[in-house]
């Protein structure tokens, strides 16, 4: 069983997750530095598939590699570049080589990546994508065609608790949670108030899915406003923004910030860990896990 | 020859007001009458995560996102409570055989209703 299934079914002990580094050459060394420095501090990481729609090493040969150097992929899946063949090919694949945590998304538009001209695929959607995980671990393809034995899969998804129309985001998780998905990563919410509606209305009607909401640590009001304006679904308050902006320290302010936002994102029902974006590459991922209060893993 | 001349006439009718594309699997009553095949993701089953904070889409900036129009149109317009039942219902993938065929002959015939052997949906999830 993974590391990241035990904990989150059966133990109350936080989870916490982040994303591995876009590999782009740099040959196994480059994984083996990446995965030591996350290695004592998160139980799981996501091998990410061409994330912002741009063209990387692969999901699967990143989750891979990974577990190689002795750390926990959640593999992702993205509907945007494979139809339904590939999809099952890639989880097929990952369970050949152990990998059991999945999570399947919708994945950023073409649009938004280097390669705009390039077709879109979306042959099926992540909903759709979670249902035929689940029927894959019931033993056949979704042509109806038998695995035997059955892979086994640990089923994530994930939701978007600050983008309109918010009533309706509550439902679409619930039935991502049908289709199968255990647990949901959310995406970075500069709304409280939003993360807080959402946690507690999917709580309310479904306590055993487990909500992963994701902070970002980021240098100063530079990335802060990069994310508002480019990142799709991603919104920054304006006062958010002008706290960071106006501030005499920058880098310590949007500290400060994230910390805020995610001792209040691990306050809410339903929430079971965090997933942790470190977009500063200093030292300050090691004092944010410690403000938090956790220890490194020997 | 019917087969022939009602996907013209189906188009003809649903294209000026749905923009209907054709996919020969119509499930606009229960997507408040939004066709979700205009989302340029053709998502089926709601609302990426791309959508902005006007509730425009993510891809094509000054369009209302199709799924926070279908959600609203679901709140607001007059219709059957069945459909709004079936608003949340896990939309089985598109049989890409049927593109350009006429979904009033498949709903007919339950051609649409067809999906791969393999599929299916866990109890309540419906
Ligand atoms: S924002 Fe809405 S219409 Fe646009 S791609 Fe996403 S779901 Fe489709």
């Amino acid at each position: 069983m993974s590391l990241l299934r035990e904990k989150l079914e059966n133990s109350s002990d936080r989870v916490f997750t982040a994303e591995f580094p876009s590999i782009d050459g740099g040959g196994m060394a480059s994984v083996a530095r990446d995965a030591a420095r996350l290695a004592p501090w998160f139980d799981a990481v996501n091998a990410t598939d061409n994330p912002a729609a741009h063209a990387h090493t692969s999901n699967t040969t990143t989750a891979i590699a990974m577990q190689m150097h002795g750390l926990e992929p959640i593999m992702q899946i993205v509907c945007r570049d494979k139809n339904r063949l590939a999809i099952q090919s890639d989880l097929m694949g990952g369970a050949l080589h152990g990998i059991e945590n999945i999570s399947l998304l919708t994945g950023d538009d073409v649009t938004a990546g280097d390669e705009p001209e390039a077709r879109r695929v979306f042959d099926i959607d992540s909903t759709q994508a979670i249902n035929i995980t689940r029927i894959m671990m019931t033993g056949k393809y979704l042509s109806g065609r038998k695995i035997n034995p059955a892979p086994n899969f640990y089923i994530g998804a994930v939701e978007n608790a600050a983008a309109p129309p918010f009533d309706y985001r509550i439902e679409r998780a619930l039935k991502k949670h049908r289709a199968g998905a255990s647990f949901l990563q959310l995406q970075i919410c500069y709304h409280p108030d939003r993360l807080e509606a959402f946690c507690k209305g999917v709580a309310k009607i479904a306590p055993d899915l487990k909500l992963i909401p994701t902070v970002v640590l980021l240098k100063g009001s530079k990335a802060l406003g990069f994310m508002n304006e480019k990142v799709a679904g991603i919104d920054v308050p304006k006062d958010t923004f002008a706290r960071v902006a106006s501030a005499t320290d920058q880098a310590k302010e949007a500290y400060d910030l994230t910390l805020e936002l995610a001792q209040h994102a691990l306050s809410l029902p339903g929430v079971r860990g965090l997933h942790v974006t470190d977009f500063r590459h200093d030292d300050s991922l090691n004092n944010f896990m410690n403000d938090l209060g956790l220890k490194p893993r020997n | 020859m019917l087969k022939k001349l009602l996907p013209f006439v189906e188009h003809a009718i649903k294209k000026p007001v749905w923009d209907c594309r054709m996919c020969g699997q119509c499930v606009l009553h229960s997507t408040g009458m939004t066709c979700p095949m205009t989302c340029p993701k053709t998502l089926r089953n709601g609302p990426c995560g791309g959508v902005r904070e006007n509730g425009n889409c993510e891809v094509i900036p000054d369009m209302q996102c199709v799924w926070a129009k279908a959600y609203d149109r679901k709140e607001s317009l007059p219709m059957p409570a069945v459909w709004k039942e079936h608003f949340n219902e896990l939309r089985p993938p598109v049989d890409m055989r049927l593109q350009g065929s006429s979904s009033w002959i498949n709903l007919i015939t339950k051609r649409d209703q067809q999906t791969p052997a393999g599929w299916s949906i866990q109890d309540g999830a419906h």
